[in-house]
Parts: C-alpha cells; structure tokens; sequence
C-alpha cells in the first residue's frame, strides 16, 4: 500500500510496541529471573537443581508423559470424528456443535467432573449399575487424562477436520476408480493428506497439556505435578521466583521443540 | 470409500457428542436441584439462582468480568487491526514472517508462562495488581489472534481498488476509512468476538496477574470450586451456558451476514488476480 511514510508509522508504533512490551521483554525477564535465586543473587544453582536432583526431571518426564497421553487418546477418539463429520450432509452445522463446548468455561467443565467422578456421582453409579464396585476417581492420574483429553478433544477435531475439507473428492474417487480397499484409501490417501491438520492438532493440544495446573489441582488432586502446577507453586506459594522461571525456561524450550517437529503453514489456537 | 458416513460412523459421532456435552448438561441439571449435592436429583427449585442473583459479590465479580472482556476486546482490536495493516504493508517477505512468528509466540505459549512472565514483568515496572494488570494481560493476549483475523482480508484485497482510489485522489485517511475499513470490517468484527471469548475464557493468565483484591469469575469459581461443590456455582454455569449460547448466536448471524455481503464487495472487485 503506498501510503505516506508518517502515516504508516501510526499503524506500526502501537503494535511494535505490544511486542515489545509484552512478548518480548516477559519472555527476556523469565530467563532473566531463571538465573537468580531466591535472595537475589546471580547463580545456576537454579539448573543446577533443576537437572540434579531427580524430583524436577521425573517431574518433567510425567509431564511429558501426561501430555503424550492426552495428545494420543485426543487424536484417536478425534480423528474418526472429523472423518465422519466431513461427510455428513449439513456438517457445518454439526462443526458448530464441536465449537459450542470450547465457548464454556473450562473451569465450569472442570467443576462438572469434581461432580459426575466423586463417589457417589453418575459415572460410579453408571459403574454399579452394571455390576461394577464404586471406587475412587477423582484425584488419580486416569482420571485427570481423561478429563484433560475431554477438553482437548474438540481444539484437534477442528485442524483434522479442517485439513479432511480440503482433500479434492476426485482423489477419493480415483482411488477407488484404481481398487484401492476403503482401508488403503484411508491409510494412502486420506491420513498423509491430513498429516498437516493433524500436526497442528497436537501443536495445540501438546503444548498447553504440559501446563493445565487448574486440572491437576481439582480433578488430579494435588498429587499430579505437572511442570504447569510447578511453575503456578513456586510463583504463587513458595514464591521462589528464580525455581519457577527455571521451570518456565524448560517450558519454552519443549514448546519450541515441539514447534519445530510440528511446524506448519497454520498458525492460531482455534482456527 | 464412498463419500457417506456408514450407521457405524453416525454411531459413533452421536456417542462421542452425548460424551461431550454430559458434563454440560450434568452441571445445568442440578442447579435445579433442592439437594446440595451433585449426586441425587431431589426435586425441582429455582432457589439456586435466587442465591445468586442476591450474591452483590458475585454480581460484581460478573460485572467486572465483562467489563474485563469488553474493553480488553475493545483495545485488543484497535491495537491487531493495526498491527495486520502494518504486517500486511511490509515490503519484505521475511520481515512479514518475523513479525507473524513473533506474533504467534502468545497463542502458542502455555498459559502459566504468559502468566508467570506478565507477573514479573508488572512487578519490575512497580504496577500493582489488580484490574489494571490484568486489563493489560487481557489486551496483551488478545491482540495476536485479533491480527490473524483480520491479516486474511487484507490479503484478499486487491491492490488495484487502493490504486484507483489514489488515482482518483483520495488522501491516505480517506483510502483508510472508504477502502480498507469496510473491507476488512467482517475480519475485525470476528477477531473482537475471538478476543472477547479468549477474555471470558481466560483463566490461568488471570490467576497470575490478578493480586487479592480483583478478581473475574474464572478465578472465583477455581477457588469455590476447590472448596467443593455448591449449587450455586451449578447456576451460574446454567446462566453462562445461556449467555454463550446468545454470544454464538451473534457471532454467527454477523458473520452469516458479512458472508453475503462479502460475496457482493467480492464481485464488485477488480478482476486481476
């Protein structure tokens, strides 16, 4: 656009601005913060700690593990879904029931499980009605996955879903044209296809599952850490901000890593 | 494979809805309740959301919230608006895809570490907590998906519609507010209603920044919330059920509208690309 230079300024100097001030400069104190310790001294005693002592590092590899689970049950139970839903007659309108549920707050579903998992609630109920003992499944580690999935289940339905709209029906029909089983349309043509959905499916399910602490202390009950509920316990409680920025860094660094084996041309959480 | 869903596959997609909404409609039906749990139905009573609307607290902490969401939206958009105009007005492509990889770092970031970082970053400026934090925290995170709703329109325009402006002697301010503004309007309205979803949304980055006098209903039902379960908090997930519902509604019968006349400004456009 050819406008005047001072005009252009005006769009350029707010924005700049934000991203300097707020994406730039937090990220810089956070690594910043992550070499002092709790009396203000420089040190890297912090990753000392952090790569030393055994609890920090199994820590971070439950974590891992947690949001690995989360990923994979997600894509299992959403990809069939987007499947079937991209051939639905009116499947906008069935899309829409997707979004709906990301639109409620996700403490109010988080509340929900406390409910329908305590012991006397309607999944152990369910459970003795079909002959199965009640038993305990608030605070334990299936349950948070499996609520933590539930969450997740329709931000990865959307990018697969997504990604299934734009394959041609000429490469469906082609292949059937060629013999090809409806099963080796779907593992030659339709999931490569959809390779692209489903990698910025787990972009946007992997990286927050590694920091959802509000699930762990309601549904996992304390006894699930998460680098997340890490992160929230030494700067809201113990207050040892240093520890907490250490754990934020090795946060960055895992979400670039899993940016860079992610990386497509999509970008945005819900788009 | 044929290009209709098998029973099997209908099966399956009704299943996993009934999953999906269940909690929803779980919460919604006991606020009915008369009992004080979530496990037995005892029969039906409005009294629940007679508790809330006589909660001044709580009622605060809703009008707060809002105010929260829209002014947060509000900024947000003005500041992504013109942070797409000036991405789309770069010369150099790797310049743009700078600025659009720098833009993405708060939509991809873990919610703990925009949190963590805006808490330090308020606490080395000396601003204290409180509504005007988390306000900017709001705008913060809001502005990158306002810019990606609304980069897509700009791209789409055609070059040749500010040319002949120009040619025709428009000033800049007249291309911006004839030209650019109402062809861009459906992607500014969307990303104002993203934002304000991402405002009432929000949970994590607002518990961090939040201090002990303010607080918006995300904080305040984690902390009921951990104190247990109160019907209370039932209906005011029924109200905010309603309220989404009506903001959906908005949302699409806007962009619905846009859509059509989307179409039209699409038609009347020069075509050379």
């Amino acid at each position: 656009m050819a406008m005047k230079k001072s005009f252009k300024g005006l769009f350029y100097t707010p924005y700049i601005l934000w991203l300097a001030m707020f994406v730039i400069a937090p990220v810089a104190l956070i690594i910043y913060y992550s070499f002092f310790d709790i009396h203000h001294q420089f040190t890297l005693s912090n990753y000392r700690v952090f790569f030393e002592s055994g609890t920090y590092l199994t820590m971070t590899a439950n974590s891992v593990l947690y949001a690995f689970l989360i990923t994979v049950i997600s894509i299992l139970i959403s990809y069939p879904m987007a499947l079937v839903i991209s051939k639905l007659k009116h499947r906008d309108l069935w899309i829409l029931l997707v979004i709906l549920p990301t639109w409620i707050n996700l403490l109010l579903k988080a509340y929900a499980f406390i409910g329908l998992l305590s012991r006397d609630g309607l999944v152990n109920n369910l459970f003795e009605f079909f002959g199965i003992p009640a038993q305990q499944m608030l605070f334990t580690d299936t349950s948070f996955i499996l609520v933590a999935a539930y969450i997740q289940i329709p931000f990865m339905i959307l990018p697969i879903y997504n990604s299934m709209t734009d394959i041609s029906d000429s490469y469906i029909r082609a292949s059937s044209d060629l013999g090809a089983t409806k099963w080796q349309t779907l593992t030659k043509i339709i999931i490569p296809m959809t390779m692209p959905g489903i990698k910025s499916g787990i972009q946007i399910v992997f990286i927050p599952s590694l920091s959802l602490f509000m699930l762990s202390r309601l549904i996992g009950g304390n006894k699930i850490i998460t680098l997340g509920t890490a992160v929230e316990e030494h700067f809201l409680t113990t207050m040892n901000w240093g520890m907490g920025s250490t754990i934020g860094v090795v946060l960055i660094i895992s979400m670039v890593v899993v940016m860079l084996f992610t990386n497509t041309k999509r970008k945005g959480r819900r788009s | 494979m044929d290009n209709r869903a098998s029973k099997l596959g209908k099966f399956y997609i009704i299943f996993v809805f009934l999953l999906m909404y269940m909690p929803i409609f779980y919460l919604i039906i006991y606020s009915f309740s008369k009992g004080t749990t979530m496990a037995n139905f005892d029969g039906f009573t409005l009294s629940h959301y007679g508790e809330l609307f006589a909660d001044k607290r709580m009622l605060a902490i809703f009008l707060d919230t809002i105010l929260i969401a829209l002014l947060s939206s509000l900024f947000s958009t003005i500041i992504g608006t013109m942070g797409a105009i000036a991405v789309h007005n770069t010369k150099r492509r790797h310049q743009r895809e700078t600025l659009l990889s720098l833009n993405s770092i708060l939509l991809v970031s873990p919610d703990v570490i925009i949190g963590a970082s805006f808490l330090i970053f308020f606490t080395a400026l000396k601003l204290p907590l409180g509504f005007w934090s988390v306000l900017l925290s709001h705008i913060a995170f809001e502005i990158p998906i306002v810019l990606l709703m609304v980069l897509p329109r700009l791209d789409e325009m055609s070059p040749s519609l500010i040319n002949a402006a120009m040619d025709l002697g428009a000033t800049s301010a007249q291309i911006l507010s004839k030209i650019v503004l109402p062809f861009i309007q459906p992607g500014i309205i969307a990303g104002f209603f993203m934002a304000i979803t991402y405002s009432l949304d929000d949970f994590a980055v607002t518990f961090f920044v939040t201090g002990n006098g303010f607080t918006t209903l995300s904080v305040e039902i984690y902390s009921r919330a951990r104190q247990g379960i109160s019907l209370e908090i039932n209906a005011l997930a029924g109200i905010m059920f309603v309220f989404s519902l009506v903001l959906v509604g908005i949302y699409y019968l806007i962009e619905n509208h846009n859509l059509s006349s989307g179409r039209k400004l699409d038609r009347v456009e020069v075509p050379d690309r």
